[in-house]
């Protein structure tokens, strides 16, 4: 199908961009890399009555390194990240995660912002901030806030995010000297969002130590579970007992049950693509 | 009643002027509104690839763009590509491997296969089945269409 009508706006500026959304009467939705929202456009599954293309506020786009952390503006897209030159050294799980996001034609449009706001479960971005101990930067008309991952993303397509604030920025951690990275998906076809993956960061990989493990496309939202990593830490990243106890933490995830996949399968591929990413940090 | 917008963008090397609905997409616009319909409608979700087209330089998914966000743009469609050289060789393999049958997956099949080819990719098959993996195709089974890129690539590394 074909979008339904609305109203266009393409504010050049961050200031003109939240004035829009802050008027309620607008019914204004933000777009960024429209990747998601085009098509829930075309589904008719949206339809709001403004669009705020915000493809030509400058300020939001760009990667700024201040040494221990790396801040990635809200519309700066995949292909840019990919571009960067220092993705692996600084962000090494992202440039390992960066291939499986979607197609390379989409990752020419979609936004880092534009998926984070969205939260959808299966998508790669909001486990990656996760596993990453990133802060989200949120700004509407009357201020900014920063909130960290594991408090913004709440549930199926729900964050933290008010209607009237956009994300503008994530800050995220460096890699440190030393630290492993990990990243397994599953998908029916590469590119496809994940019947479940897990993305994952430790300070040593055997024995594992302060492991970080988000898993995907399990869940309503990305999850961390502390039973999991517990489990793991300390001991060696193939040892089978380790595993089978640190995989019992299942128990306390409400695993999606869709036509894509049954709760029983993803839990089985979640604990698959636990037991790949760990032999491969 | 609907909006529309004036968008100024070049297409296949020609300028463009036209005022368009805020709501019509670019592939849309370049078939319905420029007659250029050798990119193809499929999924109309950005999953099928049929309407991949290069947009400043970069494949992207038509379907998935306004035609009002393509102002200012550079947009080249298959329609583009045949008028210079630049896919000669890629249509010329295709064409030998026998890697189109109905053909509705081509134009966007050769507008991905062309960014890898042009970026330096290597004759790598899981590489380029990855790079390709966002365009559908119903008939070949893909081996062919691989076997046309790697054709491509190694044609290139001989001379």
């Amino acid at each position: 199908m074909k979008a339904p009508d609305f109203r266009y706006e393409r504010p050049e500026s961050l200031s003109a961009a939240l004035a829009l959304l802050a008027d309620e009467a607008n019914g204004a939705q933000p777009l960024a890399g429209g990747q998601s929202l085009m098509p829930m456009l075309n589904f008719r599954v949206a339809a709001p009555e403004m669009l705020v293309d915000l493809s030509g506020v400058a300020e939001l786009r760009g990667i700024s390194d201040s040494g221990d952390s790396i801040r990635i503006g809200a519309m700066t897209r995949y292909r840019d990240l990919a571009e960067w030159s220092d993705l692996e050294a600084k962000l090494p799980l992202v440039a390992l995660a960066l291939p499986h996001i979607a197609h390379h034609a989409i990752r020419n449009r979609g936004t880092i912002g534009g998926s984070i706001s969205l939260a959808d479960p299966a998508a790669e971005m909001p486990a990656l901030m996760m596993a990453l101990d990133a802060e989200i930067t949120l700004t509407s008309a009357d201020g900014e806030r920063t909130v960290p991952a594991s408090e913004f993303f709440l549930g199926f397509y729900e964050t933290a995010r008010e209607e009237n604030e956009l994300v503008t920025s994530v800050r995220v951690p460096a890699a440190t000297s030393g630290q492993r990275s990990a990243f397994y998906e599953l998908a029916p076809r590469h590119g496809d969002y994940a019947m479940a993956g897990v993305a994952m960061v430790a300070d040593a990989a055997s024995p594992i130590t302060n492991l970080r493990a988000a898993f995907f496309g399990i869940a309503g939202q990305p999850i961390r579970l502390s039973v999991l990593e517990a489990a793991l830490n300390g001991k060696a990243p193939d040892d089978e007992a380790a595993i089978t106890v640190a995989t019992a933490a299942f128990d306390e995830v409400d695993f999606i049950d869709d036509l894509k996949a049954s709760a029983a399968t993803r839990r089985h591929l979640a604990g698959v693509v636990l037991k790949r990413a760990l032999a491969e940090l | 009643m609907t909006q529309t917008q004036s968008i100024q963008l070049t297409v296949n090397g020609e300028p463009v002027n036209a005022s368009v609905p805020v709501r019509m997409n670019l592939v849309d616009f370049l078939r319905q509104e420029l007659g250029l319909t050798g990119s193809h409608v499929g999924c109309e979700h950005g999953v099928c690839g049929a309407c991949t087209i290069e947009v400043d330089g970069a494949p992207i998914r038509g379907c998935l763009m306004l035609a009002v966000q393509a102002n200012g743009a550079t947009v080249t469609t298959v329609e583009g590509l045949a008028d210079t050289d630049r896919a000669d060789a890629l249509k010329a393999a295709f064409r030998d491997r026998n890697a189109l049958q109905c053909g509705f997956c081509t134009p966007g099949m050769l507008t991905s296969a062309l960014s890898y080819v042009e970026s330096g990719g290597p004759a790598d098959r899981t590489a380029i089945r990855e790079h390709i993996s966002g365009n559908y195709c119903r008939c070949t089974g893909y081996q062919a269409i691989v076997d046309a890129i790697c054709d491509v690539i190694g044609k290139e590394a001989k001379s």
